[in-house]
This record gives C-alpha cells, structure tokens and sequence, in this order.
C-alpha cells in the first residue's frame, strides 16, 4: 500500500535570479572596451586553434615553398595563384599564414607557463599561509628574491645556462612567474584562514588536504583570477622577447617573436611587412589580454563590489 | 638609522652569498664545467692536464670555495671570444649602458612628472584621458618591437636619425661618453626613447595617482585656504608627498632599465654590457656569461639596498615598522 504524496509546490523561478555569477558577467560586459577585448581574445584564440583549416598555405611543409617568391610585398599574387594578402618572408614562405601558426605556439607556451606557474604557485603560497613558521619564511624569502630582479633577466640567466627550446622557455617562463602567484595567494589565505567558516570546517575534523583545496583556495579564486590575466600577457610577451633574441625557441618552431626577428635584416631595406605584421597580431593579442584583465579587476575587486 | 643599514648590508651579503651558490651550481654542475672552461679545440691530454690546473677533479664543495675566492679576487676567467679577462671586458662595456640608462630615465623622469601631474590635476579633460590611453599603450607595447618600429619610421623611412651604433664620444671631466657630442646625441636619441617607453608610462600612472590621492587631504585645503596659489601648492606641498612612491619605484626601476637595455641594445647594435651578453650567450662565452650574472647580482642588490635606505630617509615610518 503506498500513499501517494501530493508533489510539493514547484515555485516557478522568475525569469533572472541574480546569482554571483549572473552578476559577474553582467558587471563584465558593462564595459565597452573589456567587451572588445573579449571579443579580440576569442577571434585571436579560434584562429590559433584552426590555423591549418584557414591557411592558405602550410608555412613549414618545404614542397609548397617557392623561394621566387620571396619577399614580395603585401596584395602580390604567388606562383601557385594565391594572395600574399601581408607579404611573403625571404623563403617565400605567406605572411599571414606564418602569423596563424605563430600564434599557436605563441599562445600554446603563454598559457601552458601561466597554468604550470599559477599551479605551483598557489600550491606554495598556499602552503605558506597555512603551515607559517619555517616554511612560510623560507618560501617569502625566496619569493621576495626572486621579485626584485625583473623577470627577463632571471629568464635570460636561466635560458643562458639551459640552452633554447619549447620545455626550457616554458620552464623559464614558470620560475619567473611563479612568485607572483605564491605571493597573491599567501595574502588572501592569510585574511581568509581566520575566518569563521575554516574554523568550522576544522571543528568537523577535515583533512588538511580538503579545508586548503576546497574551503580556503576558492576563495583566493578571484586576486589569482586577475594576476593570472596579466601575467598571462606578460608570459606571451615575454616569450617573444626570448625567442627574438635567440635564446629562446628554436628556428623550427616559430612563434610570433621569431617571425619578427626574421624580419629584422630586412627591415633597413624598408621591407617592413615580415616584422611589421607579426608584431601587429603580437600586440593586439596583448592588448585584448590587458583589457580583459583590466576589467576583471575591477570587476572582481571586493573594495569596488556593491 | 646605522643599525637599519647594517641589518640590510648582512640582508645583502646573504643574497650574494645565495645567488653566487646559484650560479655556481647553475654553469658549473648542470653543465659540464670542463666544456665551459677548456678551449674547443683542446685534444685529449691537454684536457686532462687542464682539469687538474683548474681543480676539477676535487670534491664539489672545494671546488666552490676556490670559485668562491676566484670571485673575491676579481678573477672571473677570460673571454674565450676576446681573450682578455671577462671582468675588464664588461667593465669596458658599462659606460655605453650606464648612459643609456641614464639617457632613458631622465627622458621618462622628465616627460612623465609633468604629464602625470597634469593628468591627475584634471582627470576628465581630454588631454588627460589621451595621456592614460598613451600610458596603456607603453604598457603593453612589447619594447622589441617598438625599437623595429622606431627604426623603420625614422631612420629608414624618415631618414632623421641614425639606428645604430653609439655615434662619436667626447671626455669631460674624466668621463668619456656620447651624450657629450651632437652625434653621439643622435646616435642615442632612438634608442633611449625605446628604453623610456615603459618607464614614461609607469611615472605618468604613478603621478597621477599620487595626485588624486593627495588633492582631496585636509592639507592641500589649508594651504589652499592660507592663500597660497594652486601651482606653488601643487608643486611644492603635494609633490613632496608623491616624492616617495616615485623615487622607490623609479630607483627599482633603474634595475629593469638595465635587464630591458639588452633588448635594446641588441635592436639598436649599442655596444654595452645587453649586447655582450647575448652575442656571449649565441657565442658559448661561458665566462662572459657567469662574469655578466655575478656583476648584474651585486649592481641589483645595491640598488635595493640604496633605495632602502633612500626610501628610509624619505619616510621616518618604514625605519620604525621594520622589524625581523
């Protein structure tokens, strides 16, 4: 025998329920500018990912290289019948799709030493804030170190000793980023550990493990968020600096930096396009970051928040 | 005030100590230190003869010491490019970069106080709204390819001004540098302008914000009210008071002139101590190279050290909240 209970009333959700995350976009696109930068970001991201579905040319597969049609200059039609809409390189290799490919590796190595870094750092600062004593000392004073020589400087040193290649920039680029993280998640674990909801939580006898990675750094989600944005240009900026002064990647995988580089000795000859173009997509990939980042932190910053 | 120093000489003897333990461990035990000490072309015996010459085969920690009391003595070995000493070799190189520096940041000091003042003093007006768009700009313009774009435009295209080298050099009172002919001027002019980018930026950002900062506080107010005019409160009361910030970030900034002077010198072909290190590093100088790290180590140490202090002298506060 089995009563059947009346189903409980359904209240039928107005249409827009104001959660954190409904505010947060909508604070988000409130600026025009972030908006833009968003937008550029995700175009620059979709012709990094299909760059050989839209190329009109493989760059890097010699057979489709004609060296008579090196350099010439942007809107000149190739041998084989196609526009070079940006120019040709000295070994006739297209302009645009160089850049396509570029920023893939471009993009690929920024955001691979932004989340390596991010992950080691927040690990570390997260450790500081919640051990102290001993370990906390040693890690601040290493991040304190590290912070005041400026960041190409340690890549160089270290890239100096490692020699070029793909692991070894991404390497560089994480020592040098990783303080920055530590040292943002330090702070905020430090203000968030007193806090009556960690206490609780410790009442309930959880493991250290789950009250830092499940109570505590969430709630560092929103400074890491901004840093990461920032230092997610910087990291591609970086990269190009590197890789343009040749001690970065190798010849074989050209990210954006080395596109300019290459361009370079022609440059005086005033055939600007092979290092004026690459340099163009460069800077609008860190401009559409730094405004994106601009606005998070307005956005996400809790002094400014209503 | 002495014993603050003191406690930041032994703060500084330590990162020495550290970053030189760094290096050590970095050039001599990831790579092969007989590679980077022994000639190329040397055979067999010759490199065996060399490795007991120069201690290889003793224990690590000897080893370090030896390195340890090479350094104190100002031995850093010889250039293998060059074969002079590779401390005399940077050595020879600092003045290009030192002016440099110098050229860039009085250009940045000099420019941006002023736009940055003004850009605070009246933040809606549009000239100030274009020198904060101006400010992103510098911000996120790579510096690399800013110098290619300095070149292209006027010295390639305009034809204005040279794009490489560092121009004639003339001495006065002792010092030889191009900053004291018309065209060492020149010569110098594109590249310091590159350099300064950034820096011209971030003096404007904190200006501005110093500014806005300080215009609302009871004591511009009352000198306000005393009858003082705007310009001499702006200028001498509120300055005072952004005086602080200013001279700690621009001092730590001297220290990123000198890390960003490689990118810059490698553009503009600027024979200083930026372009040795990488024609060193594309070269396998491996002493150039270790010579070069331990040099920029102490110079950035004593410029924190010095700004420390500066910063201390500045503001009686930070010598009392300095504790461990």
């Amino acid at each position: 025998m089995t009563t059947i209970l009346p189903e409980p009333p359904v209240a039928a959700a107005p249409p827009m329920v104001e959660t954190p995350f409904r505010r947060f976009v909508g604070d988000f696109f409130a600026s025009r500018l972030a908006t833009a930068g968003l937008v550029l970001f995700v175009v620059i991201l979709a012709i990094a990912v299909v760059a050989p579905l839209i190329s009109p040319q493989n760059p890097y597969d010699l057979s489709q290289l004609d060296i008579l049609d090196g350099r010439q200059p942007p809107g000149a039609t190739s041998g084989a019948g196609f526009v070079f809409w940006l120019g040709s390189d000295d070994q006739g290799r297209d302009m645009l799709s160089g850049i396509f490919y570029g920023l893939r590796i471009s993009l690929g190595v920024g955001v691979i030493s932004t989340v390596l870094a991010l992950a080691l750092g927040s690990a570390l600062g997260l450790l500081a804030a919640y051990a102290g004593g001993l370990s906390e000392n040693l890690i601040m004073r290493i991040v304190d170190i590290q912070l005041s020589f400026p960041a190409i400087l340690v890549a160089l040193i270290l890239l100096a000793v490692m020699g070029q290649g793909m692991d070894k920039i991404i390497i560089a680029l994480v020592t040098v980023q990783w303080a920055y993280y530590a040292r943002t998640v330090r702070g905020t674990a430090l203000a968030e550990m007193h806090k009556e909801y960690v206490e609780a939580a410790r009442c309930l006898g959880f493991s250290h493990a789950r009250i830092l990675f499940k109570h505590i750094l969430p709630n560092c989600l929103p400074p890491l968020i901004v840093v990461a944005t920032v230092q997610a240009a910087h990291a591609i900026a970086l990269e190009a600096t590197l890789s343009f002064l040749g001690v970065g990647l190798p010849r074989t995988e050209p990210s954006l930096g080395l596109l300019i580089a290459r361009g370079y000795e022609y440059l005086l000859s005033g055939k600007y396009w092979i290092s004026f173009f690459p340099g163009v997509a460069l800077l609008l990939t860190i401009v559409s970051i730094n405004l994106i980042g601009d606005q998070l932190r307005d956005v996400l910053n809790p002094r400014l928040q209503h | 005030m002495i014993a603050f120093i003191i406690r930041r000489l032994m703060q500084a003897a330590v990162v020495l100590l550290v970053m030189s333990l760094l290096v050590f461990v970095g050039v001599y035990l990831i790579g092969n230190p007989a590679d980077v000490l022994i000639a190329a072309d040397a055979d067999q015996l010759e490199r065996e003869r060399a490795i007991i010459a120069l201690g290889l085969d003793k224990p690590m920690w000897e080893q370090y010491l030896v390195f340890l009391r090479d350094v104190f003595h100002g031995d850093l070995g010889k250039s293998f490019v060059y074969n002079i000493p590779a401390l005399q070799l940077i050595l020879q190189r600092m003045p290009a970069t030192l002016e440099l520096a110098l050229a860039a940041m009085t250009m940045a000091v000099a420019l941006g106080i002023p736009l940055g003042l003004y850009a605070g003093y009246r933040p809606q007006s549009v000239i100030a709204r274009t020198i904060m768009a101006g400010s992103i700009l510098g911000f996120s313009l790579p510096t690399f390819w800013v110098g290619l774009m300095l070149i292209m435009i006027f010295a390639v295209q305009l034809g204005w001004l040279p794009s490489t080298g560092r121009g004639a050099t003339a001495t006065v009172f002792g010092i030889t540098s191009s900053l004291f002919t018309r065209d060492g001027l020149a010569h110098v002019f594109l590249p310091a302008v590159n350099l300064a980018l950034f820096n011209l930026a971030l003096v404007i950002r904190l200006t501005r914000a110093g500014m806005q900062e300080n215009m609302p506080m009871d004591y511009v107010k009352f000198a306000r009210a005393k009858g003082l005019t705007m310009r001499r409160v702006i200028f001498v009361h509120i300055f005072k008071n952004i005086l602080i910030p200013l001279v700690t970030v621009i001092g730590l900034q001297l220290g990123a002139v000198f890390a960003f002077a490689v990118v810059t010198e490698s553009i503009f072909a600027w024979p200083g101590m930026g372009k040795l290190i990488i024609d060193s590093i594309n070269r396998l100088d491996r002493p150039v190279v270790v010579a070069y790290l331990l040099i920029t180590v102490a110079m950035f140490v004593l410029i924190n050290l010095v700004v420390d202090i500066l910063y201390s002298v500045l503001d009686p506060r930070v010598r009392l909240s300095d504790r461990s």
